[in-house]
């Protein structure tokens, strides 16, 4: 039996690099069940891995700990249930970091889950070797073809495990990689009790992660006609108020800035969607344009309607590898004339190195004159070449170190030898940095075996 | 018929999807979305953003949502970190599309607010 009604689910970042004030809203400014907060992306994992192999106690989302620090007094007084994807590739090491906060704070007793089961970096060769490609989804090739140069692999985990958490008490749980939206689908599953068949109700809970998962682009942020947006400075992070029916009421705390509606909604559910009849998740596939949209009052509109598919047999696996390096750097070049200085600007850096050996490919190369409508290259903008001034961003990328970190002698040296008007080189010269590829790859869902585990602060 | 940007009838949010990203077009009318299913190809988004876009294009029609999304393949200048351009995510590809000009009747725009 639901033990609730209704279920208040938020949540308070959208990425790692978010505002601190999502979350610190949502706890202080009106009722909150569940905060919910997302901290990977691709590129975070390979960082995080590399932080563990050179301390065993590092490789999770520092920002959580700090997280839990502030709002630690108003989780444990209002009860507030915190799911968090925060424990990167070491989420043992962030349930201990947040223990510590925790009886820094004095509160004891309160309950700690992790799920692990998602990283597979140390099972690759064994999945190899049992027949298992993983073969890159978008190009077809074999792992194996870059097999020595992975630097972090982890499966998208379902919903189910963070329920199984939170049915074991759990008032914190720290999970590794998993879909952002089941974020919000596990503690549906866990209060509502919905079963792993009951395909409609799951879609449900996934669309209503996607529609709060990236923050405030559900509540009026990157929100097309930003004009219309109200008081966007205090901007309210996003609620769903979830029923055991599988409707939801997505609103914000009262008094708080943005606005929800069907069409700022609109705006989250074709953030980066695909076939938007098949939105393909680990726990099921969810048809987004199942969906009915009313509004049920100020800033809240209810979702209904939502239909279901049987989840595929396999998980998908975001592998990241070593991919060569890049080094990028700029300078800023004032008018009259901006856009011809620039251009100037980027033709002798390149004379000049070649002059010494040093060549690259328009592949290799990112030249962009940024002012000069370097985002909407090709499309005609009135005025677009004639800024009064004009940021040159110059960039390389290859397999030769060396020849990269050449690259940055070249960039600063205009200021006393290119043409008047060179300035804003307060980043320095340019050094060569690791470039992250990723492997997007599929792995059947029989290899991979997850674990809840619960502690006390 | 009046020549008016996409945006006088349309919203657009994109983002990145592999080494290519994906622009929702959200119609503002039925009348919009109706013109704009058979005015907006995926030839004319090709065309449009070929500077920024060196792959194909592929649409998803969403009836019920008046969106037409289109996937554009390779337009990030490279997947992962690879990418060095200022908008290595494609966030800004929405408004590059809907900055597109078309020819749009009037019966529409007087369906359509501003």
């Amino acid at each position: 039996m639901p033990r609730k009604d209704k279920v208040l689910v938020a949540n308070g970042q959208g990425f790692w690099g978010d505002s601190l004030l999502g979350p610190i809203r949502l706890c202080r400014e009106g009722p909150l069940d569940y905060l919910t907060l997302d901290y990977l992306a691709e590129v975070t994992m390979s960082i995080l891995q590399k932080q563990r192999l050179r301390d065993p106690k590092k490789g999770f989302a520092t920002d959580f700990v700090k997280m839990i620090e502030r709002t630690a007094p108003d989780l444990v007084a209002k009860g507030i249930k915190v799911v968090a994807n925060a424990g990167g590739v070491n989420p043992m090491a962030c349930k201990d970091a947040t223990l510590a906060v925790l009886r820094g704070h004095g509160f004891k007793g309160v309950k700690v889950a992790v799920v692990e089961g998602d990283d597979i970096y140390g099972e690759l060769d064994a999945l190899l070797a049992s027949g298992e490609t993983l073969a890159n989804m978008e190009s077809g090739a074999p792992l194996a073809s870059v097999r020595e140069r992975v630097s972090s692999a982890n499966v998208y985990l379902g919903a189910f495990p963070t329920a199984e958490a939170l049915d074991a008490g759990a008032q914190i749980v720290i999970t590794g990689r998993g879909t952002d939206p089941g974020l919000v689908l596990g503690p549906l599953i866990h209060e509502f009790g919905w079963r792993r068949d009951q395909y409609d109700l799951l879609a449900a809970g996934t669309i209503a992660g996607h529609i709060v998962e990236c923050g405030a682009q559900c509540t009026g942020g990157n929100y097309t006609d930003w004009r219309a947006v109200p008081d966007l400075a205090m901007v309210g992070y996003p609620i769903v108020e979830a029923s055991s029916d599988g409707s939801f009421v997505v609103t914000k705390h009262e008094g708080t800035g943005g606005m929800v509606t069907q069409r700022s909604i609109l705006h989250q559910l074709v953030y980066e969607m695909g076939d938007p009849r098949n939105y393909i998740g680990p726990d099921c596939g969810a048809d987004f344009t199942s969906i009915r949209m009313d509004d049920v009052g100020p800033d809240r509109v209810r979702i209904s309607g939502a239909k279901g598919t049987s989840p595929t047999p396999t998980y998908k696996v975001s592998i990241s590898y070593e991919n060569g390096w890049k080094a990028l750097g700029q300078l800023t070049i004032a008018g009259p004339d901006a856009l011809a200085k620039a251009k100037l600007c980027s033709e002798i850096v390149w004379r000049r190195l070649a002059y010494d050996g040093c060549t690259f490919s328009d592949e290799e190369k990112t030249i962009e004159f940024v002012g000069a409508n370097t985002c909407h290259e090709g499309i005609d903008v009135p005025h677009a070449s004639e800024p009064s001034e004009v940021v040159l961003r110059l960039g390389v990328k290859g397999h030769d170190k060396a020849k990269l970190d050449r690259f940055g002698y070249e960039l600063v040296p205009l200021v006393t030898s290119g043409p008047p008007g060179v300035t804003g080189f307060a980043g320095g010269r340019p050094h060569a940095t690791e470039i992250i590829g990723f492997w997007p790859a599929l792995l059947a869902k029989s290899k991979v075996s997850t674990k809840v585990s619960v502690f006390e602060s | 018929m009046p020549i008016v940007p996409l945006s006088r009838i349309a919203d657009a949010r994109s983002g990145d999807k592999g080494e290519g990203s994906n622009v929702g077009v959200m119609a503002r009318s039925e009348a919009a979305y109706v013109f704009l299913k058979g005015a907006l190809s995926t030839a004319l988004v090709q065309r449009h953003m070929a500077a920024i876009n060196r792959g194909g294009v592929k649409r998803y029609e969403a009836d019920t949502l008046r969106v037409l999304n289109f996937l554009l393949a390779d337009s990030l200048g490279g997947g992962g970190s690879a990418s060095q351009r200022t908008d290595a995510q494609g966030k800004t590809h929405g408004l590059a599309l809907l900055r597109l000009e078309l020819d749009v009747p009037h019966s529409v725009l007087d369906a359509t607010r501003e």
